[in-house]
């Protein structure tokens, strides 16, 4: 297959893995602009080790990664950010001594101008953390740290993001909240590319999803369709 | 024992507790961002003091004049170590940067040594009028040390707390993976690290050459007290480096009320193992 022409982020038949074992084995996926894309499926899929070679944290050994057009295989990090893509990890992704307000600049840090204007766009998608702007991250909820985690990665100005589980280990009414922002933050123009394992409250937001198993792609359709889909439901939405 | 000896042995103490806490930001930055114990700090103490020598003679300087070029020097052998060795190893386990540096050290003795010999110096020889407030006796270089020490600090604190540099250093501290992810070029604020780490290493050389005398083993001899000071405080938290500075240099100059001074390096480990035992963060909570 090749890229598909048009899309922002391509995963092209990708194998790769940490050290000398591959976890993927031929994963295919694209974003293409404006779309929010949901990665979902059963431990050990591969879901967030297909993303973080797309980010280039695992060492693609085979097939390329794409955005917007561009080979960007096993690109460094700030290059990638360089570029246009953002990236959220899924545990300790705020920096605990710094600020909510420090934290925020870290994410210009590429790209400092503008900064304030940024940082107040930020703050009106999530009003919390200009309350608690002087506090420092670590003394934060979980749910009030993935604000900053998410406000950070969008202070680089992204045309893609990239969240790994955001709602892992947040309460049902901070899950809700959190995919409202991404929601949100999708409707500013950003694509997004999420791996999560509350599937059915992410496919019910989603353009698209993919289901993952054993580092291979099952299934690909709508967010309705996959949440439709008998197979997929009994397999991986717990019925 | 009078009130007076205890005060000027206080003073004493926050002198060399001065000096120690320039060595010691230094080390906790680079621990808190390399991860490793830098075994080549005190060298690079004597590296700038050295330096600082080179001006006062070669240039006729005094020696206050003469820091800048004990920073240059221990700033170009600091970036130097590191990009031609420290930054080959830095994929590799920690205790063998740990290693590597114990092995610079040794090297950047030896230098020192077969450039400037063996024997003691010292920057201006006679003998300099004290300054006395009613009891205590207070040296001009020590003015300079604490004037010095107390701007250093101030700027150190302004540096980490509003330049972008400053606070991607704290957050390299805090979180190596995530500032890579967040596009901060990890090797750029590595080699400002060592930028600003040797020059208050430099700095700090240059003051302990002014309290006591100038000898190629004078920074190696620092390096356990800065140890000790940089854990007492909390590895890898810069301001917990000065606290423990302070505290370790007070507690050396004290403990010559009741001990010979030959066991003040035996006070600065004692404080080190007892902190490690109770209290391994350190006071300010810095890593295990």
């Amino acid at each position: 297959m090749t890229i598909p022409a048009g899309s922002l982020l391509a995963l092209d038949n990708v194998y790769g893995g940490y050290g000398g074992v591959d976890i993927l084995r031929g994963v295919t996926m694209t974003v293409q602009p404006g779309e929010i894309v949901v990665i979902i499926g059963p431990n050990g899929a591969g879901k967030s080790t297909s993303m973080k070679a797309a980010f280039g944290l695992v060492n693609v050994r085979e097939g390329r990664v794409a955005f917007e057009g561009r080979d960007i295989t096993n690109w460094r990090a700030d290059r990638l950010v360089k570029l246009g893509m953002g990236f959220v990890p899924q545990e300790h992704n705020v920096f605990p001594s710094l600020t909510v307000q420090e934290n925020l600049e870290m994410g210009a840090y590429l790209n400092p101008k503008g900064m304030r204007a940024r940082m107040d766009k930020i703050f009106g998608i999530f009003p919390r953390l200009a309350e608690r702007r002087r506090q420092a991250a670590g003394l934060m909820s979980g749910g009030e740290r993935q604000m900053v985690a998410m406000g950070r990665a969008l202070m680089a100005e992204p045309r893609m993001l990239l969240l790994d589980e955001p709602t892992a280990g947040l309460s049902p009414l901070f899950i809700e909240q959190t995919f409202e922002r991404v929601v949100e933050i999708n409707k500013l123009g950003i694509g997004i590319l999420m791996v999560e394992q509350n599937a059915k409250q992410a496919l019910a937001i989603a353009h698209r999803g993919y289901v993952l198993a054993m580092g291979e792609n099952r299934f690909e359709d709508t967010g309705p369709n996959l949440l439709a889909n008998r197979e997929v439901a009994e397999l991986f939405l717990g019925g | 024992m009078y009130l007076a000896d205890f005060l000027q042995l206080l003073v004493y103490g926050v002198i060399s507790g001065s000096i120690l806490a320039l060595g010691a930001i230094g080390v906790s930055l680079i621990f808190g961002i390399l991860r490793f114990a830098h075994f080549a700090h005190g060298d690079l103490m004597t590296v700038g003091a050295f330096c600082a020598l080179a001006a006062v003679t070669g240039l006729g300087l005094p020696v206050i004049a003469a820091i800048p070029f004990a920073i240059l020097g221990a700033v170009v052998v600091a970036v130097g170590i590191d990009q031609t060795i420290y930054r080959r190893l830095r994929r590799t386990a920690p205790v063998i940067l740990l290693i590597s540096s114990f092995g610079m050290a040794m090297a950047l003795r030896a230098v020192i040594q077969i450039i400037w010999g063996t024997q003691d110096r010292v920057y201006q020889s006679g003998i300099q009028l004290p300054y006395r407030i009613g009891d205590i006796v207070l040296q001009p270089a020590h003015v300079w040390i604490l004037a010095g020490t107390a701007l250093l600090v101030a700027a150190v604190h302004l540096f980490l707390q509003k330049t972008s540099l400053g606070k991607a250093m704290r957050a390299m501290s805090d979180n190596m993976d995530l500032a890579r992810v967040t596009g901060i070029n990890a090797e750029r604020v590595i080699i400002w690290t060592w930028v600003m780490g040797a020059g208050l290493a430099a700095v700090a050389g240059v003051f302990l050459a002014m309290d006591t005398r100038l000898h190629p083993t004078m920074g190696w001899h620092m390096m356990l007290p800065i140890f000790a000071a940089a854990i007492l405080g909390g590895i890898g938290k810069p301001y917990g480096a000065i606290l423990g500075g302070l505290i370790i240099g007070v507690a050396q100059e004290l403990s010559t009320l009741w001990l010979s001074p030959a066991y003040k390096p035996a006070v600065a480990f004692a404080i080190m193992v007892f902190m490690l035992i109770v209290r391994p963060q350190g006071l300010l909570g810095g890593r295990r």
